[in-house]
C-alpha cells in the first residue's frame, strides 16, 4: 500500500535516452529516517482529540460508574449534545484550515431560528417555505461576511465580531419590533404535516426503538415506551456534514485550495488558487450549518429564542483547536473537529452524571484548549521539522 | 521566427521611482538568457512584468509576436511563462503532491464525483523529482521537511511539468550548496535541450557562465551591456554588474579573492 516503505523502490538501471542528471540522481537518501506505523499516526492532526476521546470515556467510566451515562439513553444524551456541536465545528474547522475565523457562528443560530418562525408563525407562511427563507437568508448574510474579508483584507476576526453583534443585536430588535417578544412559540402547531421539518427536527427509528424496548435492551418509562424516542436528525445531520467535509478536504480538487488557501496565500493565488471564493463559500458553509443547527433546534423544541447559541462560536472554534487544527490555517481535519466535539460533550454532560459542579466544565474546557494548542504546535513543528 | 518572449522599450515606474528605463530584451527557443546585475538594478522589476506581476508603466512585451495582456501570474502561466519566484510558491504543512499540482489537481470520475487522483499524482511527482536528482522517499511528506534546496528543484520541476515553453528562475541557486547547484544548473541546460526557453536570474557570474547563451546586464533600470556566450568573459560581466569601479578596487584591497 505505502509505496515509500524502505526497499520497496529498487533503484533501477537508467533507461535509454535519458538525461544525465537521471542517471546520476538515483540515490536513496538514507538520511530520511523511516517512520514507524505508530510515528504515522502519532502525526495524523486528529490523533491527539482521538486519544482524548479514549482517556475521557476510560476517566468516567470510573468517575461517573453507575449514574447511566452509559445506558443507552445516557449515551444518546452526550451525543446529542456532542451532534449540536459537532454540526458546527466542523464548518468551523474547515474555515480555519483555510486561514479564517467566523465568530457569527453563534449569533447566526439565534438568528435562523428567528427567520424561519417569524414567517411561520406570524405571517402564516407554510412552515417549508419559512424554513427555506431562512436558510437562504443565513448563507446570503454568511456570503456576505466572507466577501467583506476577502474585499477588505481585514481580519476575520474582526469582521464576523461585528457580525455576531450585528446578528444578535438584529435577531432581538426584530422579533421585538414584529411580535414584542424575544421567545416565538407555536411554531409546532404551524409545523403540523409540513414535509420538510421533521427532516431538521424530528427524529427516527422509533420502530427500533420500541422493538429494543419490548426486548429489553433499553429502559422504558411508566407507560412501556422506550426511553429513546429515536435518533434526533441533528446527529444524522452530524454524521452527514462530517463525511462531506472529510470527503473534500482528503479527495477532491477544492479540499486541496482549502490546505493552499490557509498554508500560504500568496503561494497559493500564484498558481491559480482561487483564494477568495473558497473562502466565501466557506463563511457560507459555516453560515449554512448554524442555521441547520438554529432551524433544527426551533423544529425540534416548537420554539425560537433570539439568544440561542450563546457563546457557540467559542465552543466550534474549541472543538475545531482540539481537533487538532491550527489557530493559524493550512493544517486539520475534519474528523479531528468531530471528535473534539464527542470530548465536549462527553466531559460537559460526563461532569453532570458525576454530579460535580458544572463550573468545573469550563475550568477544563479552557485547560483542554490550551494543551490542544501546545500540543498542535507541537506537532506542526515534526510535521514541518521545523525546530 | 519569431522571439518566445520579447519586451521593446519597456518602462516601469512606481511613483516618482523609475525601476526601469527602456528595456529591449529578447528570449529566443532553447536559449539560456542570464540576466545579471546587483541589487536593485531592476532584475526583478523585469520579471515581474514578464510573468504577469505588474503591467509595464510604457513599452511593448509581446509573447510569441503578439502583445501580452496578463493581469495575473494565473494569465502567463496560461501563456507557457511559469517563473519560480524566490519565495517558491510552497506551502510547507502541505505534502509534496499536494504542492506539486496545487490549483491544476488531476481529477478522476468517481461515480458522479471528481475526485482527486492522488495515485497518478504521486507517481507524477516521484517521477518528476527523480528527473531533477530527488529521489524522494514519501512524495506524502510535508514540504517543510525539505531542504531549501529541494524545495528550489520541486518548484522547478513542477514548473517545467505543467508545460512551460519559457521558464523564468529567480536566483534559483542562492540557497544550494554546491552539489545541488551543479543539479540546477544540469537541468537548465536539460530545459533547454528540449526546446524551451529559460530566462536565468542571478548574481553569480560563473553559475551564468556555465548555462547562459545570452547575457544581458542590467544596472539602475538600464541595460549595461549584452553579450554572446563566448564574447564575454567572467571579469568583464563581474566589472558590469558592480558598475565598474568599485570592484576592481574592492578586488585590490582583498587581494585579488573576489
Amino acid at each position: 500500500m505505502d509505496p515509500s516503505a524502505p526497499g520497496a523502490e529498487p533503484v533501477r538501471p537508467a533507461a535509454p535516452g535519458v538525461a544525465p542528471a537521471e542517471a546520476t540522481g538515483l540515490r536513496v537518501d538514507e538520511r530520511v529516517r523511516a517512520l514507524h506505523p505508530l510515528q504515522r499516526l502519532f502525526m495524523r492532526p486528529d490523533f491527539g482529540s482521538l486519544a482524548g476521546v479514549v482517556l475521557l470515556l476510560v476517566f468516567f467510566a470510573f468517575a461517573a460508574s453507575g449514574s447511566g451515562m452509559f445506558a443507552p439513553d445516557g449515551i444518546m444524551n452526550w451525543l446529542h449534545v456532542s451532534a449540536e456541536l459537532g454540526v458546527i465545528a466542523v464548518p468551523a474547522a474547515l474555515l480555519m484550515i483555510a486561514g479564517e475565523f467566523d465568530l457569527s457562528i453563534g449569533s447566526m443560530i439565534g438568528f435562523s431560528g428567528m427567520a424561519a418562525a417569524i414567517p411561520a408563525v406570524y405571517w402564516g407562511w407554510p412552515v417549508w417555505t419559512a424554513i427555506l427563507f431562512a436558510f437562504a437568508l443565513s448563507v446570503g448574510l454568511g456570503a456576505l461576511d466572507g466577501y467583506l474579508v476577502v474585499r477588505t483584507r481585514l481580519p476575520s476576526f474582526i469582521v464576523s465580531l461585528a457580525f455576531l453583534f450585528v446578528l444578535r443585536g438584529l435577531s432581538l430588535a426584530v422579533s421585538v419590533m414584529l411580535t414584542n417578544q424575544t421567545i416565538i412559540s407555536g411554531v409546532n402547531h404551524a409545523a403540523r404535516g409540513d414535509w420538510l421539518a421533521p427532516l431538521l427536527g424530528g427524529r427516527i427509528g422509533h420502530p427500533l426503538f420500541v422493538l429494543l424496548a419490548r426486548w429489553h435492551l433499553i429502559g422504558t418509562y411508566r407507560d412501556g415506551s422506550p426511553l429513546i424516542s429515536g435518533i434526533p436528525m441533528i446527529m444524522i445531520w452530524w454524521i452527514a456534514i462530517a463525511a462531506v467535509a472529510h470527503f473534500v478536504l482528503s479527495s477532491t480538487r477544492f479540499g486541496n485550495h482549502i490546505f493552499a488557501t490557509g498554508g500560504d496565500r500568496n503561494a497559493a493565488r500564484s498558481l491559480g488558487v482561487p483564494v477568495a471564493r473558497v473562502k466565501i463559500l466557506l463563511f457560507c458553509s459555516t453560515a449554512f450549518c448554524a442555521a441547520l443547527l438554529g432551524i433544527s433546534q426551533v423544529m425540534e423544541f416548537g420554539s425560537a429564542a433570539a439568544d440561542r447559541g450563546l457563546d457557540m462560536e467559542f465552543e466550534a472554534i474549541i472543538a475545531a483547536v482540539i481537533g487538532g487544527s491550527l489557530l493559524t490555517g493550512g493544517y486539520g481535519s475534519a474528523t479531528g473537529a468531530c471528535f473534539g466535539a464527542l470530548i465536549f460533550g462527553i466531559a460537559e454532560q460526563g461532569i453532570y452524571f458525576a454530579n460535580w459542579n458544572n463550573n468545573w466544565f469550563r475550568v477544563f474546557l479552557g485547560a483542554l484548549l490550551l494543551i490542544a494548542v501546545l500540543f498542535n504546535n507541537f506537532i506542526r513543528r515534526r510535521v514541518t521539522g521545523e525546530r | 521566427m519569431a522571439s518566445l518572449i520579447e519586451t521593446r522599450d519597456v518602462h516601469m515606474h512606481f511613483g516618482h521611482v523609475i525601476a526601469l528605463a527602456g528595456i529591449s530584451f529578447m528570449l529566443e527557443e532553447s536559449q539560456v538568457h542570464c540576466l545579471l546585475g546587483d541589487n536593485g538594478a531592476g532584475k526583478s522589476t523585469l520579471i515581474k512584468i514578464l510573468s504577469g506581476v505588474f503591467r509595464p508603466s510604457a513599452g511593448e512585451y509581446l509573447v510569441e509576436g503578439t502583445p501580452a495582456r496578463f493581469t495575473s501570474p494565473r494569465d502567463a502561466l496560461d501563456a507557457g511563462i511559469a517563473t519560480v519566484f524566490q519565495d517558491l510558491a510552497m506551502v510547507p504543512l502541505m505534502s509534496i503532491t499536494r504542492n506539486f499540482f496545487m490549483g491544476r489537481e488531476p481529477v478522476r470520475a468517481w461515480g458522479p464525483l471528481r475526485i482527486m487522483d492522488f495515485r497518478s499524482a504521486d507517481r507524477v511527482a516521484r517521477e518528476e523529482m527523480r528527473r531533477i536528482g530527488i529521489d524522494l522517499r514519501d512524495p506524502g511528506q510535508a514540504v517543510g521537511t525539505l531542504s531549501g534546496g529541494e524545495r528550489q528543484c520541486l518548484a522547478i520541476a513542477r514548473a517545467v511539468y505543467f508545460g512551460a515553453r519559457v521558464l523564468i528562475l529567480d536566483e534559483p541557486t542562492s540557497a544550494l550548496g554546491v552539489a545541488q547547484t551543479s543539479m540546477v544548473l544540469r537541468y537548465v541546460h536539460l530545459v533547454r535541450e528540449k526546446g524551451l526557453g529559460v530566462i536565468f536570474i542571478t548574481h553569480n557570474v560563473r553559475h551564468a557562465m556555465a548555462v547562459g547563451d545570452e547575457f544581458t546586464v542590467l544596472d539602475r533600470g538600464r541595460i549595461a551591456g549584452r553579450f554572446r556566450r563566448g564574447e564575454a568573459t567572467l571579469e568583464s560581466l563581474q566589472a558590469l554588474m558592480a558598475g565598474g569601479k568599485e570592484l576592481a578596487e574592492l578586488a585590490t584591497e582583498l587581494g585579488g579573492t573576489v
